[in-house]
């Protein structure tokens, strides 16, 4: 890549052609432009109506005033938020870390013995699911989940209602089907990426296959994992997608952060407390991505 | 791999390209083109003046400045208000172009169909408004007035039109006061109404019958309408539900209008009182009304909590669709019902034998005597109506529009539609036409003498927002005390206080 090093270059330790400071800023600046004004911007502003009462309707519309921390004190006081810190907190774990994870940690593993024809197969259905528009897919599971005349019902012979008494569990089941594919995919790809020779050389020491998994796969794949768990949950804990099941009922059985935060501003139309919680979820995420930056820092 | 690539990118584009060649709307046919041939033909006979000419085969307007308006209301064909696009698409546009054609003046009027829940429409008007956008006649509810004015969203009709020219309008002689109250707040009128409505109890003949009620059924009392729902309870199939009490925050403001809101009037109190300008807090009536829901929905279990926990509106809609099909004894509905999703002829849920079979009570009051003013019965009225947005560019044209929206002739087109008749917002009409309809009859005669309307009050809709909790909180099995508790702290945490009674 850097064998031609022009004048006005420099390299680097490893011999990698590096900018010169302007240089640099010129080639950096649309980015950084992009980012301020869609993100860094927003989040101030965000930030900036959560001290204030803005409300989209009424006269707070007109003239808000600075509340201060009130809506952060009204937050920590909402069980309603807590609410949905552990609604959200149970559909992450159970949707993201053990459902998509795990479930696409065994389907890569499970299709690596498989020929490529099979593998092919189950890969293009799993992918299709994580394809098609989500307005699209909640169609397919209310028509599924269905009180009256839901698919699940009539193959089951129950008169069950999947999205009433069983709302937090349906949107767990609904976003392991939705997101697995990320998953299986990456794993698939880090499970192809290990030396056929290693696990040859475990299998003619008589490894079963679980051993192999053990000594062999695991140990291999683990920075996948945990960037796999990282993203995924990042994913998740924004994720929006279960509102149009639910739209965070019954009661508030399933409203998620995301939820909680549309309800406020959007149907309740009080911007100031919705955008409170919104700059919360933005430092839980601002923590998340540290984290996720870090472990890859420790893996290079 | 790279040629598979670019094999694929090639079919995707393929399908894009596709996909939106086929979801452009093929060119109308040019109504406007269409109104002037008309109008050119009959001023070749004499009857206008002149307007435009022939021009090859193009036609040619002798003003050739198009003035474009938009209608916004939450209402498509097939859907959602159906009548109300029916009409719009099929009277008003046609009809208005083609009176301006003739008058050498070209316009075009535009209107989106929607068919989305209240509270979305409502976001969405709002959100317009607050950019300084969106159509230039929209339709409000009317209880949205006081929030959106004291937004500066929308302005009297009287500053943005000018006060002489909306005076000069011949057609609010026409408009009782009483109705001209649904678009008014603090004294100024916001928009022309589109007439009114109340609620009742409406109840299935046959099912009473069935049960041995008498089918000229009144209740006089709370108490009274869960012994007949216990009733029909035990003497008709488990398949049908006897009470439809709208409950939880999914139906938005209709679980105040046919719930809530009757009930706590009936136990003497009005969710706000205008003259302390205080909030009902954890009161007796609060209280009071969440027992009746209490024991509908979990001591005597005689209503569908399921259908009170769906997202959005489906469940209304359920409870709509069981009453047209015999599996639903009771409900408290609006005239609405009864026009719109039950009409046999344009009704989402037809109901075949609706004008045989369907019978009216009044809300009772908790005791005879017991609701406000010592009232024995009870009921809500709102309406809606059109609002002129402040930033229109075609004041004159809009104006005219509002207008011919409003006049006789308009209004009787709207009801033709669908055959069906409502409390309209001229005496002219309501005259010829009440009379016809025994449900509009009866709730024009017994329930409008009795009826109240939502607090004039921009904290309306949170407040309600927090009694729908409420109700919802009950149906999920939360005692009332804790729910009437609760209900007070977040009122308080709303409002102030200061503004809120309890005892």
């Amino acid at each position: 890549m850097a064998t031609e090093i022009k004048a006005g270059s420099r390299t680097d330790k490893s011999g990698n052609a590096v900018l010169r400071g302007g240089a640099a800023s010129i080639f950096l600046s649309p980015a950084t432009i992009i980012i301020v004004i869609f993100l860094v911007i927003p989040a101030f502003w965000t930030i900036y109506l959560g001290i204030t009462n803005y409300r989209l309707t009424g006269f707070s519309a007109v003239d808000q005033e600075i509340v201060g921390l009130d809506n952060f004190k009204r937050a920590l006081d909402d069980p309603a938020f807590f609410n949905s810190l552990k609604v959200t907190f149970l559909f992450t774990l159970g949707s993201a870390i053990f459902g998509q994870a795990v479930l696409g940690f065994f389907l890569a593993w499970i299709l690596f013995g498989l020929s490529k024809r099979v593998r092919n197969t189950v890969e293009i259905i799993v992918i299709a699911a994580w394809m098609v528009p989500s307005s699209v897919v909640s169609f397919l599971w209310i028509a599924f989940l269905n009180g009256d005349s839901g698919t699940l019902n009539a193959i089951l012979g129950s008169q069950t209602r999947w999205l009433i008494d069983y709302p937090l569990e349906s949107i767990i089941v609904f976003n392991i089907w939705r997101g697995t594919a990320f998953s299986m995919l990456l794993f698939s790809a880090a499970v192809a990426s290990i030396p056929k020779s290693h696990l040859e050389v475990a299998r003619v020491a008589g490894a079963t296959r679980g051993q192999q998994l053990r000594t062999v796969v695991l140990p291999a794949i683990k920075p996948y994992i945990l960037t796999d768990i990282l993203l995924i949950t990042l994913w998740t804990f924004n994720d929006f997608g279960p509102y149009l099941l639910t739209a965070g009922g019954p009661g508030q059985e399933t409203e998620l952060l995301a939820v909680f935060i549309y309800n406020n501003a959007l149907r309740f139309l009080d911007f100031g407390y919705a955008s409170a919680i919104a700059a919360i979820m933005l430092l839980i995420n601002l923590i998340l991505s540290l984290i996720v930056i870090s472990s890859g820092r420790k893996r290079s | 791999m790279k040629q598979r690539t670019r094999r694929s990118l090639a079919i995707g584009l393929a399908l894009a390209l596709a996909i939106g060649v086929t979801s452009v709307a093929p060119a109308s046919a040019n109504s406007v083109g269409a109104a002037c041939a008309k109008a050119d033909q009959k001023a070749k006979v004499g009857k206008v003046k002149v307007i435009c000419k022939q021009a090859g085969s193009k036609l040619v307007w002798t003003d050739t400045r198009v003035r474009t308006v938009e209608v916004s209301a939450n209402a498509i064909a097939g859907g959602k208000n159906a009548q109300t696009a029916s009409w719009i698409n099929n009277f008003v546009i046609p009809k208005f172009t083609l009176a301006n054609a003739q008058k050498g003046i070209q316009v075009k009027v535009n209107f989106t169909p929607k068919g989305i829940d209240d509270n979305a429409f409502k976001t969405q008007i709002a959100l317009d408004l607050s950019a300084k956008r969106g159509a230039d006649i929209i339709n409000l509810d009317g209880f949205w007035i006081a929030e959106f004015a004291d937004a500066n969203y929308i302005k009297p009709l009287g500053k943005v039109l000018g006060a002489k020219k909306v005076k000069a309008w011949d057609g609010w002689s026409q408009m009782p006061k009483s109705i001209q109250g649904v678009m008014t707040y603090d004294g100024k009128l916001y928009g022309t109404p589109s007439g009114t409505d109340g609620r009742i109890i409406y109840f299935n003949k046959q099912l009473f019958a069935d049960a041995g009620l008498p089918t000229n059924w009144q209740p006089k009392s709370w108490a009274e309408i869960l012994t007949a729902a216990q009733t029909l309870k035990t003497k008709l199939p488990a398949d049908v539900v006897p009470f439809q009490l709208n409950a939880g925050t999914g139906m938005g403001e209709a679980t105040a209008m046919q719930g809530f809101l009757n009930f706590l009037a009936g136990a003497g109190s009005l969710i706000y009182d205008t003259k302390t300008k205080k909030w009902q807090g954890n009161t007796k009536a609060v209280r009071d009304m969440l027992t009746f829901y209490d024991e509908v929905y979990n001591v005597k279990k005689v209503g569908n909590s399921e259908w009170q926990q769906l997202a959005g509106e489906a469940g209304r809609n359920l409870s709509f669709e069981a009453f047209s099909k015999g599996k639903l004894a009771m409900i408290i509905e609006g005239d609405y019902l009864w026009r719109g999703p039950i009409n046999p002829a344009t009704g989402n849920y037809k109901m075949q034998d609706r004008n045989t079979n369907v019978g009216f009570a009044r809300i009772p009051s908790q005791t005879a005597g017991a609701g406000v003013n010592q009232q024995n019965f009870v009921s809500y009225s709102g309406g809606g109506g059109y609002v002129v947005n402040p930033n229109t560019k075609e004041k004159a044209t809009t104006w005219d529009l509002l207008q011919f929206m409003n006049s006789e002739e308009a209004i009787l087109a709207f009801m033709s539609i669908g055959n069906t008749v409502r409390i309209t917002q001229r005496a002219d009409v309501n005259a010829v036409t009440l009379t016809a309809d025994p449900c509009l009859k009866f709730v024009f005669d017994r329930a409008i003498p009795v009826t109240f309307f939502r607090p004039p009050s921009s904290d309306y809709n949170a407040v309600s927002t927090l009694l729908q909790k409420a109700t919802a909180d009950i149906v999920q099995g939360k005692t009332v005390a804790e729910t009437a508790a609760a209900y007070e702290t977040a009122l308080k945490a709303l409002v102030g206080a200061g503004n809120v009674t309890s005892n």
